[in-house]
């Protein structure tokens, strides 16, 4: 009955429906924090801890992984070029965190560097002396590596190094220019040796020597190594000294200009780099960083960074107008299973043909690969595998020379690029006239990796010391570019 | 006092470090369990930075005694001759040798002492080297690399043998006919594949290397990589994955008379 009466009177229930709910939330609510007890004191304890010292939270909302505001040395590139650099710089500072370094590194993921993406070879047999002591360095440094690279606590370094030496074949026409490398490879320390088409038949039952006329073996310091394990122990190292990372592209520099005149009378714009700006990944927020020094380690894209300081964009005849010679090359490298292939002693081989092969585990897989005609470079836009140049061009070199090739499958392919220095194969180390304080250390075409602690040294000795102390890198100097006067390397493979 | 308080309480905040280097070193370089003291001070470098310095001062001191011990004799080179100065540095290394021409083998005693009689020997090559258990590397061959008549070489247990000395060999390419190179706990397979240059060799020892995956396929393509060597101390089926090929069969025989009855 009492029902009834409050059935006929709506508002005045649903007056009381608001202070039935509160009465009934609130002892919900008390029933809830209880029940929330766990949580709410998980939640109290984690911003206690956000509070205290030693804890990263900051009221300001902070993009993360942004740069520093302000470093000493920018080193555009984290490939192994570029932390070699960062690795010798902090290792050369006479005082401890005297040189602020940064590493910009484009990718996180390394999926287009030419470091990880490098057979891996290392040889002493070059043309050029400054090649074979860049080399030879190289590899006692990493016969000491865990002298150099180890840190405390973590595991010692281990490259994989496979000592089977590098092997080329000569044919009559370069067999002249062979000898005369092997002179020039002797006298500069390296264990170079000669072979006759019998003793190499000899030795090496499963090739055939038809057409060579010489061949030359590295005995010790040759062969061939992991690039990841090279390229994240200088990192792991460098960054223990207290070297800055940072993921993010370098999309232009903010520069102070000077006029210069030169001899002829001719007016140039000098460009001083104040500020290096670096964009975010996936984001347009970019961070611009005070520097000094800037270090352009970065590869095949080195050519854009100059670019973006002017370097070739002036009148045809000056300074100015000589545009960067590095631009990225594509190279394409076969994977192929052999299982009559031969075995433990195949060096890494080089036909006078260009074709390259080497061992790959002990399963009957090599790794082989030729370099393409000038005419005939692939398009360097994307890093796509072109198949029809392995059945077209390199299977019936390989085959020619080792006979067991006949018989293979190709179980994986991929490709790389090159900084490929167009004007004459070899590094470029040092100062541009235009912009005189970015160091360059780029334009190894092929041989970055086998070179990049010794071209780390010499680059932190110019920067520290002011000039190259142990080994000179004078040849390698960029005016040679200006003044048009090449330093060739026969040995390019 | 304050200072080490600190450090523990730091320590205790900090995440656990991993082993340090020499006992991650020693514990993966064969030693099958650690002694107690080692695995105690283990223990103890995780929460105090003062006993992980004092560990790694040991392995520094210990490196530092390796270098001291593989330098370059090269006063006894140039006063007393090649031959003369190898002989010296692998008597200090408390290894042994034979001269060439004589069947004399001169050794140290149990506390490393030795006799200088090798002085007063005509200048001959060394023909038999056995450096096993010695704190040899890269560096100390520079000392023999001029004993061109070197035929046996011995290299049991050193420690401090790799790769990069299997690479430097290739000096002793046309004399050297025995190697033991047995439970040196660096080689791999990389520093195997560099014996290509000693054309000569006969007999090779390559059993107790822990970092060789597939023994038995090594040993196959040694013997394919120098045919007129034989290749010791592993045998074919070492590394092999063993199929429980009875077990197989079995469950074959089963299903066959399952599908038997049904």
């Amino acid at each position: 009955m009492w029902r009834k009466l409050f059935t006929s009177v709506p508002a005045f229930r649903a007056v009381k429906a608001p202070f039935r709910s509160f009465k009934s939330s609130s002892r919900g609510a008390e029933k809830d924090f209880f029940k929330d007890l766990d949580a709410q004191l998980r939640a109290f304890r984690d911003k206690a801890a956000a509070a205290m010292p030693g804890s990263d939270w900051s009221p300001i909302e902070l993009t993360p992984g942004l740069p520093p505001e302000r470093a000493d040395v920018v080193i555009v590139g984290g490939g192994v070029v570029g932390w070699s650099i960062a690795y010798w710089l902090k290792r050369k500072e006479r005082v401890r965190d005297g040189l602020k370094v940064l590493v910009v590194e484009k990718d996180p993921t390394y999926s287009q560097a030419s470091t990880v993406l490098s057979c891996g070879g290392i040889r002493q047999q070059f043309s050029l002396k400054e090649n074979i002591q860049l080399s030879l360095f190289s590899a006692h440094f990493m016969k000491n590596i865990n002298n150099h690279l180890s840190v405390v606590n973590e595991d010692p370094v281990d490259l994989q190094f496979n000592h089977s030496g590098y092997l080329f074949l000569a044919s009559e026409k370069s067999a002249h220019i062979m000898e005369e490398n092997y002179r020039t490879q002797r006298y500069a320390g390296a264990k170079v040796t000669l072979l006759s088409p019998s003793q190499l038949k000899e030795r090496y039952p499963w090739m055939n020597t038809d057409g060579v006329a010489l061949a030359s073996l590295g005995l010790e310091n040759e062969g061939w190594f992991d690039p990841w394990s090279l390229l994240n122990a200088l990192r792991r190292k460098a960054v223990s000294m207290g070297v800055h990372e940072c993921f993010g592209e370098v999309t232009g520099f903010k520069c102070a200009a000077n006029l210069a005149e030169t001899t002829d009378g001719e007016v140039l714009n000098l460009q001083r780099i104040k500020y290096v700006n670096v964009r975010m990944p996936n984001s347009l927020e970019y961070q611009p960083v005070e520097c000094a020094i800037v270090i352009n380690a970065a590869g095949a894209n080195s050519g854009q960074i100059a670019s973006m300081l002017g370097i070739g964009s002036g009148p045809k005849e000056s300074v100015s107008g000589v545009p960067f010679p590095v631009e990225p090359r594509k190279r394409f490298v076969y994977v192929v299973h052999c299982p009559d292939g031969p075995g433990l002693d195949t060096p890494f081989l080089i036909d006078y043909s260009g074709v390259y092969c080497r061992r790959e585990g002990l399963g009957g897989n090599y790794i082989t690969g030729m370099s393409p005609e000038e005419t005939e470079e692939p398009d360097i836009s994307n890093l796509d595998v072109d198949h029809d140049f392995f059945q077209e061009k390199v299977w019936h070199r390989l085959a020619h020379r080792v006979p067991a090739f006949e018989q293979l499958k190709v179980s994986s392919a991929w490709a790389g690029f090159y900084d490929y220095n167009t004007f004459d194969q070899n590094g470029i180390i040092g100062l541009h006239p235009l912009v005189p304080n970015m160091y360059f250390a780029t334009g190894f075409s092929g041989h970055g990796l086998q070179q990049s602690p010794a071209v780390g040294l010499g680059v932190a000795e110019l920067i520290l010391d002011g000039g190259y102390k142990t080994i000179d890198l004078s040849a390698f100097d960029l005016k040679r570019i200006l003044l048009q006067e090449p330093i060739l390397e026969s040995n390019i493979v | 006092m304050a200072a080490s308080l600190l450090s523990q309480a730091m320590k205790r905040c900090s995440a656990h470090t991993c082993a340090a280097a020499t006992f991650r070193r020693a514990l993966s370089s064969g030693a099958a369990t650690p002694s107690v003291f080692t695995r105690f001070l283990l223990k103890l470098s995780h929460y105090f930075y003062d006993v992980e310095n004092i560990l790694n001062w040991n392995d520094w001191l210990r490196s530092q005694a390796v270098i001291r011990k593989n330098r370059l004799f090269g006063y006894a080179q140039k006063n007393f001759g090649n031959n003369i100065a190898a002989a010296y540095y692998i008597l200090t290394l408390r290894g042994s040798f034979r001269f060439a021409g004589q069947s004399e083998w001169y050794r140290p005693d149990s506390r490393g002492r030795f006799s200088y009689d090798f002085m007063s020997t005509p200048d001959t090559q060394i023909e038999e080297v056995d450096l096993s258990g010695t704190l040899i590397n890269h560096n100390g061959l520079e000392n023999l690399v001029k004993q061109s008549k070197l035929q046996t070489l011995s290299l049991r247990g050193c420690p401090e043998v790799d790769d990069w000395f299997l690479a430097c060999l290739h000096v002793f390419g046309e004399s050297l006919v025995e190697l033991d190179l047995s439970h040196c706990s660096r080689i791999t397979v990389g520093g195997l594949a560099a014996l290509q240059n000693l054309r000569k060799l006969q007999w090779l020892d390559i059993s107790g290397l822990p970092q060789l995956q597939n023994p038995g396929l090594v040993r196959i393509l040694l013997e394919e990589m120098l045919p007129h060597c034989r290749v010791n101390g592993v045998e074919y089926e070492q590394g092999l994955i063993q199929p429980d090929s009875q077990e197989q069969t079995e469950d074959h025989h089963e299903a066959s008379t399952n599908t038997g009855h049904l």
